[in-house]
């Protein structure tokens, strides 16, 4: 038989394509660049995220699956493409004053941060549990390397250190936990494995239930999930802050994708048995990340146990399992960039021009020295913490709706508790911004146009999401209707 | 009818005030004092027109806006006043722009902030007491703790930050429980037959939940609203948030932000839960008395009398809550009256002590003594405002403590007699801090000096001294506000009360006093 290129449909690849393709546009011309035009290497990559929301926007509301399912750019897909999109695309904003000021203006940075970009499409838009694996691995290792990008610095060189020893170990979880499921069902493919636990198709349930098991120590790990974060305080803290910013909202979101997917469609009959493994790491995650939370004297550190604490709120709607609760998720996970890159920016903006502002205590009185940072980071904390109207209100509100919808009202009320005690932490962050006496020091730089374009599109996000959050629920409830068809 | 979204004008005209002042430049601190002053009053004489349009023989909601939000969810803007409401709306605007007024030499720093927290406390006093939706209600009813958080943490006392985060952290804790009983209920009333998606309160109070249901969701929707009112036992934030908060603030705090907790029992808790209601009665009227008892004797040792006023407001929000529960047309409609009263008293009193924190920069009893021969324009005003809180006849605090004592006395003799103790401590302890403040010898050289009321301050008082006095020799018109829509809520609570036949209650004062004189007389047969 005459071998003959089997008929590819380019509409789902384009997005990835043109991301790549920019990664190694900048790689080329980054040898070519003087190091004090290399802003220039982000401006592009910009142009290439941009270009990249076009050609999803052009495939938008045409689901397509090609390579028999090892990509699938549903609508599902498409709404993480988007998300992952606009991370990059906040975090390129956020990053070109910084990298600048931290000394780490090298063209890699760019190229290194779209092709974690494009792990987490790949991930997000796979019907195939190896493809979802090849995209974690694309965005981990990328991000391994981003993390020590200070490469003079002790943090930043044990952030990545840890970041890659455990990441190592969470996809070998992962991995053997694929393992196991295509040891038990025959396939890698989401809805094959789901046809087969359906028809009882499953040469051992104990390996099916065990490789389920190492997926979800995974993607635990992945996600940041209590007892598997151990990693995330100091690797947060230790990543130059704007990859940090990247990590806290593009990696969960794509770890989330994934694990909605693989919950969602692959397994959806065995819900009764992940739901309850769920429920327990959802009440554990939440309390330990906003307990300790409140001890945190770094904001860095804050933040990332805060991270922690967002992941259990997360999984609250996981437990759920419903229409409502996964649709919560991607509500949740857009209203979350949103808040959390603004207050990374914000915190990238109120930088000294030695150093940065490590300590919350750092930033006493700046609240009414700077009073469109102060008000744009009380708008973020008051969003973190759930309190309306802004979108993290909405976005607690449809995920404790979706926990009480599907009868899990202890659930719920654990879940609004932990948000009460966030606000002592969040609160803390205003009250020594507008409370505090802060020493006297000279005026910052102007505002870089990036950083201030950064903080006025998370506003408008937060605001957006939190006072008509109407259409854009119906968009994600729309998303998720792709993950069981 | 007209179709001007009045309510939505009220409510969200302060935001433009907002607006307004963003765009002003942080230097002319004069100019953002007169805008937001400026607001404040226009606010006012709009929110008039509400009371002027007001049909009075309609127990329902008026003015009603209606507007799709997040249909998805059936959620609306909703908004509409009722006869127990309007009052609270006009005590808002009144108060915002009195507390606007009396903040122009107390507050020096952050002018254009200050004012903008202010603007925006209102728009979120007014939106709970409009909201007909129940998420609407809960976005605003948590919205608005963060311009009071800030008025607190940026422009309070020394210990502001304890205070300031103590009252976010016990108000919200309160209500994401409600939040939590909110969304079952919109489950609830989903799942019963024809039931639709919806947070519509008014749809909502049509579902009829087994007792044990109703319970709980009770006792969510009452922990906030006890939280907020302060009722014994979670009255602890009052004090501090009170003594820490800047005038202004304190004003706000005790005038209207008091009255959301007793207002969303009205609104929320007692109709949609009347089973429950009957059941919890006895248990709240007895924290109402403690409240009540507790109160006042902690108010008498306080030595600030900052916090003397606050230990009071405990006290009197007592009396509001005894008479909401005695669940009688005289007690709920006393205890709406008192809401307003308290508003005005303890208001006015707080105002005054501010006023003399700014002359001497201390609150305590002892620092002063024989004021009166100094300021004899500021001891009037004090006198009067003093005697109004004890309840003196012929001032606003007597007409509703009175109706109060009525409508309990009918249901239960032994609440009234307990609360009417408070009156008289109540008289003790507002009394003996005037004796020690105002009368006898000048102790402290320093108080020779005192200036007397500036213009302004007058200005500022004598709006809120007219009230005490209007209401105090002519309440009619405020009574006939709420009759209607009490009359209703009654007929919600009681509604299968009544059809076991085992109480009537009484629709008018004639009938009330009709039954007590045939209770009196069965009695006598007795004997």
């Amino acid at each position: 038989m005459p071998g003959s290129l089997p008929l590819i449909s380019w509409g789902p690849l384009l997005p990835m394509l043109v991301v790549t393709g920019t990664g190694l546009l900048i790689l080329v011309l980054d040898p070519f660049t003087l190091p004090a035009h290399r802003n220039r290497l982000g401006v592009i990559s910009l142009l290439g995220v941009v270009a990249a929301v076009a050609t999803v926007l052009a495939e938008w509301g045409q689901p397509e699956v090609i390579f028999g399912g090892m990509l699938a750019a549903d609508a599902f897909g498409q709404f993480f493409s988007l998300v992952f999109l606009l991370v990059a695309g906040l975090t390129l904003l956020i990053s070109m004053p910084y990298v600048q000021r931290a000394g780490m203006n090298y063209g890699e940075y760019y190229a290194l941060l779209l092709f974690s970009t494009l792990g987490m499409m790949v991930m997000a838009n796979s019907l195939d549990l190896i493809t979802i694996f090849l995209g974690l691995e694309t965005l981990s290792i990328s991000l391994y390397i981003l993390a020590g990008f200070l490469r003079d610095q002790l943090k930043s060189n044990e952030s990545a250190l840890k970041y890659l020893l455990l990441g190592a170990f969470a996809s070998g979880f992962v991995l053997y936990g694929i393992a196991l499921v295509y040891g038990a069902c025959g396939s890698t493919h989401l809805r094959q494995v789901a046809e087969a636990v359906s028809a009882g198709r499953v040469s051992s349930p104990t390996l099916l239930i065990l490789g389920m098991g190492l997926l979800i120590i995974g993607f635990g790990f992945k996600v940041a999930s209590v007892p598997f974060h151990m990693w995330t305080p100091d690797v947060y803290e230790g990543a130059p802050t704007s990859v940090t910013a990247f990590m806290i909202a593009g990696t969960k979101a794509a770890a989330f994708a994934a694990f909605l997917r693989i919950l969602m469609t692959a397994l959806p009959v065995l819900q009764a048995d992940w739901s309850r493994v769920l429920w327990v790491l959802a009440v554990l995650t939440m309390t330990v990340g906003n307990v300790v939370a409140i001890a945190q004297t770094n904001i860095k550190r804050m933040l990332a146990y805060s991270s922690i604490a967002h992941a259990g709120y997360i999984l609250v709607a996981l437990v759920a399992a419903s229409t409502l609760g996964s649709g919560s998720v991607l509500f949740y996970l857009v209203a979350y960039t949103f808040m959390n890159l603004g207050a990374f920016a914000v915190v990238i903006a109120l930088s000294r021009r030695e150093a940065e502002r490590v300590t919350i205590d750092e930033y006493a009185g700046l609240g009414l020295k700077y009073p469109f940072l102060g008000a744009a980071m009380s708008l973020f904390m008051f969003s973190l913490a759930g309190i309306p109207p802004t979108a993290g209100f909405m976005g607690k509100f449809y995920i404790f709706s979706a926990a009480i919808q599907a009868k899990y009202i202890g659930l719920a009320i654990i879940g609004v508790l932990n948000s009460v005690i966030s606000v002592y932490y969040y609160l803390r962050v205003t009250v020594v911004m507008y409370m505090g006496q802060g020493e006297a020091e000279p005026r910052a730089d102007r505002l870089s146009p990036a950083l201030t374009l950064a903080v006025i599109i998370a506003i408008i996000g937060t605001l957006q999401l939190g006072l008509f959050p109407s259409r854009f629920l119906e968009v994600a409830l729309r998303s998720v209707g792709a993950l069981l068809g | 009818m007209n179709t001007f979204p009045l309510i939505s004008t009220v409510v969200f005209l302060p935001l433009l005030g907002v607006g307004v002042l963003l765009v002003l430049d942080r230097q002319r601190e004069a100019a953002a004092k007169h805008v937001a002053f400026a607001v404040s009053v226009l606010t006012f004489l709009l929110s008039l027109q509400l009371y002027r349009e007001f049909e009075l023989n309609v127990p329902g909601m008026q003015f009603v806006e209606q507007k799709a939000w997040i249909p998805g969810y059936g959620i609306q803007y909703h908004v509409g006043v009722d006869g127990i409401s309007l009052l609270l709306v006009l005590l808002t605007t009144f108060l915002t722009a009195i507390a606007i007024l009396s903040s122009y030499t107390a507050i020096t720093t952050s002018v254009k902030e200050y004012m903008i927290c202010m603007l925006l406390l209102e728009t979120g006093m007014l939106g709970v007491f409009v909201a007909l939706d129940l998420v609407l209600f809960y976005i605003f009813w948590e919205g608005m703790l963060i311009p009071m958080y800030f008025l607190i943490g940026i422009w309070g006392g020394p210990r502001r930050i304890y205070a300031t985060l103590k009252f976010f952290l016990y108000t919200m804790a309160g209500g994401v429980l409600m939040l939590v009983a909110i969304i079952v209920l919109y489950y609830l009333n989903a799942g019963r037959p024809g039931g639709e998606f919806t947070f519509d309160l008014l749809k909502i109070y049509g579902l009829q939940l087994p007792f044990a249901t109703q319970a709980w969701l009770f006792l969510a929707f009452a922990v906030a609203f006890a939280i907020k009112v302060p009722m014994f036992p979670f009255h602890t934030w009052l004090p501090d948030a009170h003594v820490e908060a800047p005038t202004a603030g304190s004003v706000i705090l005790a005038g209207v932000l008091l009255k959301m907790g007793t207002y969303g029992f009205l609104r929320f808790a007692l109709p949609l839960f009347p089973e429950a209601t009957r059941y919890f009665t006895p248990l709240f009227a007895w924290l109402a008395i403690i409240g009540i008892l507790y109160g006042a004797l902690v108010s008498m040792v306080q030595p600030d009398l900052k916090k003397l006023v606050a230990y009071s407001s405990v006290s009197h929000l007592g009396f509001v809550m005894l008479g909401i529960f005695a669940l009688t047309i005289q007690g709920l409609e006393g205890g709406i009256l008192q809401m307003i009263n308290h508003g005005l008293s303890t208001g006015a009193l707080f105002l005054i002590v501010g006023m003399i924190y700014e002359r001497r920069h201390t609150r305590m009893i002892q620092d002063f003594g024989g004021l009166a021969r100094v300021i004899p324009v500021f001891t009037a005003c004090f006198m009067i405002v003093t005697l109004s809180s004890i309840g003196l006849p012929g001032l606003n605090g007597f007409v509703g403590e009175f109706l109060i004592l009525l409508g309990t006395f009918r249901v239960h003799r032994l609440y009234a007699v307990l609360a009417t103790i408070g009156v008289i401590l109540a008289a003790v302890y507002m009394l003996w801090m005037f004796q020690r403040v105002m009368f006898g010898g000048v102790t402290h050289d320093e108080n020779r000096r005192l200036n007397d009321l500036t213009p302004r301050e007058i200005a500022v008082l004598v709006p809120v001294l007219l009230g005490i006095i209007w209401i105090g020799i002519y309440p009619r018109p405020f009574l006939a506000v709420t009759e209607a829509s009490v009359k209703q809520l009654l007929a919600q609570v009681h509604v299968r009360y009544q059809a076991e036949a085992e109480d009537v209650t009484p629709t008018t004062q004639q009938e009330g006093k009709k039954l007590i004189a045939d209770r009196f007389a069965e009695r006598r047969h007795a004997r």
